[in-house]
């Protein structure tokens, strides 16, 4: 049978497994939406905002491990799926965004609703596909799906002229049974002299540190990382993108590192001789200043994308694999090596950890202590909705100290429950990314952790969480402020708060939830915290805004200190260095 | 220090864009470029010079190589390597412009009573010397092919 573009386009998608896809309508995408139309595959999901697409699909993907789909029209729909593309590509999430385009003949005219999506988009994407001639959309889709998923993974782009889904144009649907490109073959086995060497490194280490970031998710490799320290006993840490990859529970985790990470894990990593980064960047969060990172440590970094490795700090035995089977075969290599870690010395150095976690580590009791407090403290939120949820929830948050607080306080157990942009930042990611999260878990509780910021950045996807049912939980730690903004304008510019405040133009939160058809709550006392979590989580078909004013003068610590400072050099609390 | 760096790339539309933006974006220079088909046409050969430490090498290379439609990255500069430029220049008659092209291996392809045209070919730094000695005067305008170049030996950039 032959089909037309449009229709080719539903049926490669439909061939790769989608189950949603997450768009908008528009002039250029016209012809498409009415092969969605006549199509069962997959459910589209209408949002309100192309950016909310993006992050929806990308929420999608985090979750489920699966590539997640959006749809735009040109012009200012392709405009404004670019931030949701960025935010991906910076997370290294896989994503397929399709794009219409003004039709062939018109492009480079200025016509209606034309912008060069391509060209926008080029530098925040691993690759992009424009169309030319209607019968290489199934190969363009299924290479599109490829590129997004293996190696190192990443949003791909398909800009499709209207032209080329034109109804009346059919073609034969084709798809190979394998995809090779002859200029695209990511490597998946590590080096084994590479092993060999990386694992003689680590067994003679005496303060050997495990430094996992979002790469052991993304590439399936929490159990092997678990096997790995079962081994070695070492203590770990996770980036914030690496939450969850190993779980937080365990007496060998650390908790987070860098900028905000716990005392013990950035002095860990600075006095450690041999650090095992494993999927992981090295980014400027972690390493402070470089020149001044870990002065003392030899360093292992397994990665499945060269350009990481050695791009910051120098690694002395690079590893470039995916990181499963990188994992695997260190795991068999350390089990088969003569030499065994001196375990005394690294007991000593799991001492050392307990001490500096006893002096200086988070107080993961502060709901107990801060039980008569007046004003609500924010760490005190996230431990509530932790205990609230068992620590089961998926965790989508937005961008700021309400972020912080999640990476700080919910203990992640299992990966892809912390659903964050950490790389890109990006405010407003939060709700968007939680319907992506419920739609492919809807059994479960989903929960956006934001701020009174954030949240209205993408506000308007309320809407859809109603049209489509989606019962989120959303608590908006409000302080009244960009609050991470004005912890800077604290700490470095004398708390001159620049265009850091509103909060005497904040809208009625409750109300808002309830104009768009969903429950609002309100909490500003301690007392009453606990209570409204608990009737907030026991409306399980209703979507609830919990709206808690928290005490706006609290800062995120510790916090490492910048310029010139090395991850030991801490804010441990207000105008205190550790 | 200078480097040389060919890249074996699809030649499809858009690829040259994903490689100059590249550089651009990650805040490298590029001094030259040239580009044009290989092989049965559908590879492109293109080769940058910029500058750099063998750091800033290393990342470019592999920046270049994450490039889907890259095929081969390398620095010729690595190793022993040929690498030769190609120039174009009109002038008004003169002497000393002649003799001077003559030196680099020049021709004449056009000459009438107010201007000429010859061609030269050499080294980078033959034709940047040559380049500064001719000067301003008589010079109406120049056309540079930027570096080509391949590895000494056996050693070949394909697939
Ligand atoms: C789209 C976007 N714009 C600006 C910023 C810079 N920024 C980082 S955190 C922050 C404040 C966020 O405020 P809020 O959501 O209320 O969170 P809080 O820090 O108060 O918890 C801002 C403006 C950003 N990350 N993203
Ligand atoms: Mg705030």
């Amino acid at each position: 049978m032959k089909l037309s573009g449009g229709d080719l386009l539903m049926r490669a998608l439909k061939d790769e497994g989608v189950k949603f896809v997450f768009g908008y309508p528009g002039g250029a995408a016209l012809h498409i939406y009415d092969s969605i139309f006549k199509q069962k595959a997959f459910e589209h999901i209408l949002v309100r905002h192309e950016q909310g697409a993006t992050h929806a699909a990308d929420g999608y993907s985090r979750a489920t491990g699966k590539p997640g789909v959006a749809l735009v029209t040109s012009g200012p729909g392709a405009t404004n799926a670019i931030t949701g593309l960025a935010t991906a590509f910076m997370d290294s999430i896989p994503l397929v965004v399709i794009s219409g385009q003004v039709q062939s003949h018109l492009i480079g005219t200025d016509s209606f609703q034309e912008t060069d999506m391509i060209g926008i988009s080029r530098p925040i994407v691993k690759h992009s596909f424009i169309v030319q001639n209607t019968q290489d959309i199934p190969r363009i889709v299924q290479e599109a799906f490829h590129i997004a998923t293996t190696g190192r993974p990443g949003p791909v782009v398909i800009d499709i002229p209207k032209d080329k889904t034109d109804p009346s144009q059919l073609f034969e649907y084709k798809r190979a049974k394998e995809i090779s490109l002859r200029s695209y073959q990511p490597r998946v086995l590590p080096h084994p002299g590479q092993i060999k060497k990386a694992s003689k490194k680590i067994l003679s280490a005496e303060r050997p540190v495990i430094y996992a970031g979002g790469g052991v998710i993304l590439g399936n490799a929490h159990k092997e990382l678990i096997s790995l320290n079962k081994l070695l006993k070492a203590p770990v840490t996770n980036t914030l993108m690496g939450l969850g990859a190993y779980p937080a529970k365990d007496k060998y985790f650390m908790g987070m590192l860098g900028m905000h990470g716990t005392y013990q894990a950035n002095m860990a990593m600075h006095n450690a001789d041999v650090i095992i980064g494993i999927g992981a960047r090295f980014d400027d969060r972690i390493t402070n200043t470089p020149s001044m990172f870990a002065p003392n440590a030899k360093i292992v970094h397994i990665d499945v994308d060269p350009a990481s490795i050695s791009k910051i700090i120098n690694a002395d035995i690079p590893i470039v694999g995916q990181v499963k089977e990188s994992l695997i075969a260190l795991i068999k290599e350390i089990k088969r090596a003569k030499i065994k870690i001196d375990s005394e010395a690294l007991d000593r150095w799991n001492i050392q950890i307990s001490q500096w976690r006893e002096k200086h580590g988070l107080d993961h009791d502060l709901y107990l202590s801060k039980i008569k407090s007046s004003m609500i403290a924010p760490q005190v939120v996230v431990q509530e909705l932790y205990h609230a949820t068992q620590g089961n929830a998926f965790v989508t948050s937005d961008v700021g100290q309400h972020q912080m607080f999640v990476a700080q306080y919910y203990h992640f157990n299992k990966p892809r429950r912390w659903i964050n942009s950490g790389g890109l930042g990006t405010m407003g990611f939060g709700l968007p990314a939680a319907m992506g999260v419920k739609l492919a878990f809807p059994k479960q509780e989903v929960v956006c952790v934001t701020g009174e910021g954030s949240i209205q950045m993408c506000i308007q996807e309320l809407s859809t969480c109603l049209q489509y049912n989606l019962p989120i939980k959303i608590i908006n730690i409000n302080n009244e402020a960009l609050g991470m903004v004005r912890q800077w304008q604290d700490m470095n510019y004398g708390g001159r708060h620049s265009a850091s405040t509103y909060s005497d133009s904040l809208p009625d939160f409750v109300k808002l939830a309830q104009s768009y058809g969903h429950v609002g709550m309100k909490v500003t006392k301690q007392s009453q915290l606990k209570k409204t979590l608990e009737k907030a989580f026991a409306m399980k078909d209703r979507l609830v805004f919990v709206d808690v004013y928290v005490d706006p003068n609290e800062h995120v610590y510790p916090m490492l200190v910048a310029p010139n400072g090395s991850t030991k050099d801490m804010w441990i609390k207000k105008n205190t260095k550790a | 220090m200078k480097r040389i760096i060919s890249i074996l790339i699809e030649n499809k539309p858009g690829a040259l864009a994903r490689v100059v933006g590249l550089f651009h974006q990650r805040g490298y220079n590029i001094e030259t470029l040239n580009v044009g088909p290989v092989f049965d046409g559908s590879f492109s050969r293109m080769t940058v010079t910029t500058r750099g430490s063998e750091n800033d090498v290393e990342q470019i290379t592999k920046q270049i190589n994450k490039i889907i439609d890259v095929i081969k990255v390398s620095d010729l500069t690595e190793g022993d390597h040929h690498e030769y430029e190609f120039v174009l220049i009109k002038f008004k008659h003169s002497e000393k412009i002649q003799k001077i092209l003559k030196g680099l291996n020049g021709k004449i392809h056009e000459k009438n009573k107010d201007v000429m045209v010859m061609s030269a070919w050499g080294s980078s730094s033959d034709i940047e010397v040559a380049i500064k000695s001719i000067g301003k005067v008589n010079l109406l305008e120049i056309a540079r092919s930027g570096s080509i170049g391949l590895h000494e030996g056996e050693k070949v950039l394909k697939i």
